[in-house]
């Protein structure tokens, strides 16, 4: 076995080491993803100035204390990179639990939300992905952005026992940069899907 | 890390980024459109930059990055005007959207949610 680093780290052809530039590619890919939805959503909503008569069902506390959790997990993140560069594993890798947790937390609320919407006897309260159109895009959005969210949180999972052992600590960064796009996408969510009435 | 450089205070951008997630949150309450769009919107967008600036270290990455981002969302954009066309409007000179005409001939083949 080669005794050299990972072409993550050992190259850079472009003055950005490989495994970053994946993932900035990445996002460019994801932008289309989550981008293309949105566009879409904000064209039949425009369209469909009734779908403001849904959104009055989905619950704002909820969905801001999901961004408050989002924003601190982005913190929680951020600083465990900061302690990976400054090679203190241990508190790098008490970070990116904590980042995991506000993950776990995340899912939790949301849980909450689509069991009080799916799981419930009143017909005035129940919104299916099959409800109309307007709730076929929030489950769609919010259920592919919760994928995201599970994938982030087992990739730090994955990552962080390594990390503690002082492998391969790049890798902080680049979970880093994946959970912050997935925090941004939650910022445009929350307006679109809970805020506009 | 994109290169060396200071480190940002990241805790004083996670108090303004929550500073600026109450505003868009009591904003909208106000019911005043253009105070929603604003708020809501405007506020979203500014949140953004923050994360990508600070937290994701766009301010200090390569510039090219930058661009890379910028023309997805820019096509992003195309795709967005592009299509509009079709979606915002149920009919035009030569074509009809028998879609939101409830005219296609899928349509037709149902009558009451039975099939024909």
């Amino acid at each position: 076995m080669s005794m050299q680093g990972p072409l993550a780290t050992s190259r850079s052809a472009t003055g950005i080491p490989t495994g970053r530039l994946a993932v900035w590619w990445l996002l460019a890919s994801e932008i289309f993803i989550f981008g293309g939805l949105i566009a879409c959503y904000i064209l039949y909503r425009l369209n469909n100035p009734w779908w403001g008569g849904e959104a009055v069902f989905t619950k704002v506390p909820a969905g801001a204390f999901n961004t408050f959790v989002l924003l601190t997990s982005s913190l929680f993140i951020v600083l465990a990179h900061d302690a990976a560069e400054k090679k203190d594993f241990d508190r790098a890798f008490k970070f990116i639990w904590y980042t995991i947790g506000g993950g776990l937390i995340f899912l939790l609320v949301k849980y909450y939300e689509y069991s009080s919407k799916l799981f419930t006897d009143d017909p005035e309260l129940l919104k299916t992905p099959l409800t109309n159109t307007y709730w076929s895009f929030y489950y769609t959005a919010t259920g592919l952005h919760a994928l995201h969210v599970i994938g982030g949180m087992v990739i730090m999972a994955l990552i962080s026992f390594d990390l503690r052992k002082g492998f391969n600590p790049h890798r902080v960064e680049l979970i880093g940069l994946y959970w912050h796009f997935v925090d941004i996408v939650w910022i445009f969510l929350f307006p679109l899907l809970y805020i506009a009435k | 890390m994109a290169g060396a450089h200071a480190h940002p205070n990241y805790v004083k951008i996670w108090v303004l980024l929550l500073v600026l997630l109450v505003v868009s949150i009591i904003g909208p309450e106000l019911g005043i459109p253009w105070l929603t769009l604003l708020t809501a919107f405007g506020i979203a967008l500014v949140k953004t930059y923050y994360v990508a600036a600070y937290f994701m270290h766009l301010n200090f990455e390569k510039k090219y990055v930058w661009f890379l981002l910028i023309i997805s969302t820019v096509l992003l954009g195309v795709f967005f005007f592009g299509v509009a066309g079709d979606v915002m409007k149920a009919d035009g000179q030569n074509w009809q959207d028998c879609i939101a005409n409830n005219t296609c001939a899928e349509q037709q083949r149902y009558v009451d949610g039975q099939l024909r």
